[in-house]
């Protein structure tokens, strides 16, 4: 540590360059940053799913309906604990750039189903006792400025009632919290046995299931089983893991994850060179310097020490604090405006983002290390 | 007179001079390219997806060709119509007429899932059901391998896109719609539109399967002339037995893409920009250095009666050449490593596949050389001015 004050005034010997590298790395982190958030939003279901939940839908397209009477069938199926169902309502509050989810469930059921979904037992209570009672994520009660006992109109394009009306009104009675910061809340649930009651078509209709399995390590089987037991039925099924079914919903999009990573790729590759010439310039110009160093006792290792310091010292600053900056833009939500509801920065990538951070620096001192360890005393002497 | 042609020739020479000089500078000329490079190349990359799925959705759509839908309905996906309501919307006036009657094709959309090749997982592979017209109303589209579906028949024609796209779609082979699997007898083209990513079938084969009763979702037709649309819009719209919505086809189509067009577009530019931030740090720093490596040759040049704006100029002209090596370099990355890449993505307001391919177009080649002029020229100000602020004398000493 005793070396430190010789690299920090080292860098500051040229203080506008080690600026602008310092600006060019943490440009780089910012991306990472953001890249990451955006990667995190759009394939976030897969690390929220539950790992003892599957999911249900018809096996040949998931806008199939499924009789409301499989839930009994499933849950005779060894292994599963619970099933309950959800249905795509499909509706807008006002304008349909606000988007977000609204599904009739069975209140018990879902909420026993989700225990991510924190609700406090009066407003629950109150769910039980309002036919069109619903409760909303935290999220869009912010957004839209909704308090308990407010109406709430929503039309949907997909279920007109039986006056033919397409728009829905329902009673806030509850507002529900997310137990992680993962969790998203910004959907919208109300009874199932108002729906079914209210709306045109068929009765006993619902979209998909999500099934408990007892033991997360048969989740496997239990799906195999769960197919079979509707095999040749009028509605045959396609069960998955919660995971595999947030995966594929990803996958639809195109491969994020290796547009993601191009260009990170492009970004690391291009910072990478630009500073690692910056260190290549400082090391060059201080030759004369390094030789001095050797000559009055300064060991190799000691001289590839003070190179690398300063490469990874500057990589570092930058990482932490383009990381840092990120995180506040991330902070603000989404950029999109709706499209990206869980917009944030897993810790996971901060930390990678660091250890990238390090890498950067040892690979841009490498070579300008080498070089000085290479270097001659009489040789570098001769040049100052 | 002599004095502007003086002026030229000075700043002539003095670029020479530094352009010269740039192989003793190899390193940091090429950092700054390559730099530059890669922010024209992902900005142009990006932008051409963009491009590509809106071309796929709304290119090549004739003035004539009409949709409609139910009233607030914004997708197929969501539309309903009974048969009574087709029946009404076929008798409208306005349609060109074929050999059997209106040309206008009453069509259900749905989707199925099937999987898609490249990662193995299923997909929501939109699926269409026709009438005899539709062939008539997109004109364009022709069966380009095996032959069509037969009417009444449990057989589907797959687009060009969805065969490349998804997996096991090959004539011969077969898929499942509703409880029974149903033979894939053709292949058809349809000029590069988002049609070639669908599934075709007799329109009554699917209200069978998917429990649709005598209801449809979209009427699609073609009017007889361009000009009939605001005549026939209206006869629709104010028939007090209807409530739908009549666009064109290629407005529909239009408003279809835009979500998904908006949002590349805004990550492209975001992530672009940010890039360029630190491209144009890494062009400071290169001409910086080498101002800092000239110093005695500008200042010998100075002496020798240069002006200082041919010293600014020269060595902004040689930052911004850098920089268009390096905006080439990227443009021509992008171009020859995604121009016609086929991909498909989730079109969130149809709720399907859309196949589509990266369109790298001269417009956005250009807008690729434009960003990198701006970050050359940004980058190459500040050493320039520093390079014309030089102390003759106190730079000359240190000969």
């Amino acid at each position: 540590m005793k070396f430190f004050p010789l690299i920090w005034s080292n860098l500051k010997r040229k203080k506008l360059r080690t600026f602008l590298t310092l600006l060019s790395i943490l440009v780089a982190f910012v991306l990472f940053g953001l890249l990451s958030a955006i990667k995190e939003a759009l394939t976030g279901g897969i690390s929220m799913a539950g790992a003892n939940r599957l999911v249900v839908q018809h096996k040949v397209s998931l806008i199939l309906l499924l009789p409301e009477s499989y839930k009994a069938r499933m849950e005779r199926i060894p292994g599963v604990e619970l099933a309950t169902h959800q249905t795509w309502f499909g509706g807008i509050y006002q304008d349909p750039k606000n988007f977000f989810m609204q599904n009739p469930v069975v209140p018990d059921e879902f909420l026993s189903m989700y225990p991510e979904f924190i609700l406090s037992a009066e407003q629950k209570k109150a769910w039980h006792e309002t036919r069109t009672g619903a409760i909303v994520g935290r999220k869009t009660a912010d957004k839209f400025h909704w308090k308990i006992g407010d109406k709430v109109p929503i039309q949907t394009p997909i279920w007109s009632q039986k006056d033919g009306s397409s728009t829905w009104t329902f009673d806030i009675v509850g507002i529900f919290d997310g137990k992680e910061k993962s969790t998203d809340t910004s959907s919208l649930f109300f009874r199932y046995d108002y729906f079914d009651e209210a709306h045109r078509g068929d009765r006993g209709q619902v979209g998909w299931y999500t099934v408990r399995v007892k033991d997360p390590k048969t989740s496997a089987e239990v799906a195999k089983l769960i197919n079979k037991e509707f095999e040749n039925s009028m509605a045959e099924v396609k069960a998955e893991p919660e995971a595999a079914m947030a995966q594929e919903w990803a996958n639809q999009l195109g491969d994020i994850g290796l547009i993601t990573t191009s260009i990170l790729g492009a970004v690391f590759f291009t910072i990478l060179l630009v500073t690692g010439n910056t260190m290549a310039q400082a090391v060059r110009e201080r030759t004369g310097e390094l030789g001095v160093l050797k000559a009055i006792g300064f060991t190799n290792g000691q001289v590839v020490a003070f190179v690398l310091a300063e490469s990874c010292l500057i990589a570092v600053i930058g990482g932490v604090l383009g990381l840092g900056l990120a995180w506040l833009i991330a902070s603000s939500g989404d950029p999109t405006g709706g499209m990206l509801p869980m917009f944030f920065i897993p810790r996971s990538a901060l930390i990678l983002g660091l250890g990238f951070s390090a890498v950067l620096g040892l690979a841009t001192g490498f070579f300008p290390a080498l070089q000085a360890m290479r270097l001659q005393v009489a040789v570098a002497i001769r040049r100052m | 007179m002599a004095g502007p042609i003086n002026w030229f020739l000075q700043v002539a020479s003095v670029t020479k001079f530094g352009i010269l000089s740039i192989p003793q500078r190899r390193g940091s000329a090429l950092a700054s390219v390559i730099g530059i490079a890669g922010v024209v190349a992902v900005l142009v990359s990006v932008l051409s997806m963009a491009t590509g799925f809106r071309k796929t959705m709304s290119g090549s759509i004739p003035p004539d060709a009409v949709i409609v839908l139910r009233s607030g309905a914004d997708s197929e996906m969501v539309s309903g119509l009974t048969r009574p309501d087709t029946r009404l919307i076929s008798d409208a006036p306005g349609f060109a007429h074929g050999p059997d009657g209106p040309l206008a094709s009453s069509e259900l959309f749905v989707i199925i899932d099937l999987p898609k090749r490249s990662t193995g997982t299923d997909v929501n592979v939109p699926m269409r059901g026709v009438e005899r017209a539709a062939f008539q109303v997109r004109d364009k589209l022709k069966v380009v391998e095996g032959r069509a579906f037969g009417w009444g028949q449990n057989e589907v024609i797959v687009g060009t896109a969805a065969a490349s796209q998804f997996a096991g779609m090959k004539i011969g082979s077969t898929i499942k719609v509703g409880r029974e699997q149903w033979p894939i007898v053709g292949i058809f083209s349809a000029n590069g539109g988002a049609a070639e990513s669908e599934v075709w079938t007799d329109a009554t084969m699917l209200q069978g399967a998917f429990n649709r009763g005598d209801s449809f979702q979209a009427v699609y037709g073609k009017l007889a002339t361009p000009g009939a649309f605001n005549q026939f819009k209206d006869a629709l719209t104010t028939n007090p037995q209807l409530s739908v919505k009549v666009e064109k086809q290629a407005d529909f189509n239009e408003a279809q893409s835009t979500m998904m067009t908006k949002m590349i577009n805004t990550l492209g530019v975001l992530v672009a920009g940010l890039m360029a931030v630190g491209a144009t740090f890494g062009a400071l720093n290169t001409m910086y250095s080498a101002v800092s490596a000239r110093t005695r040759e500008i200042a010998t040049l100075r002496a020798l009666g240069f002006g200082r704006g041919s010293v600014v100029i020269s060595v902004m002209l040689e930052s911004l050449a850098l920089a268009l090596i390096g905006g080439l370099l990227g443009g021509a990355l992008a171009y020859l490593f995604f121009n016609g890449h086929q991909t498909s993505t989730m079109n969130f307001q149809s709720f399907s596949q859309v196949a589509f391919a990266f369109d790298v177009t001269p417009e956005l080649l250009v807008k690729g050389i434009v960003w990198a002029a701006a970050i050359g020229l940004i980058g190459g100000f500040l050493p320039a001015l520093r390079a014309a602020r030089l102390p003759i004398a106190s730079a000359l000493r240190d000969l």
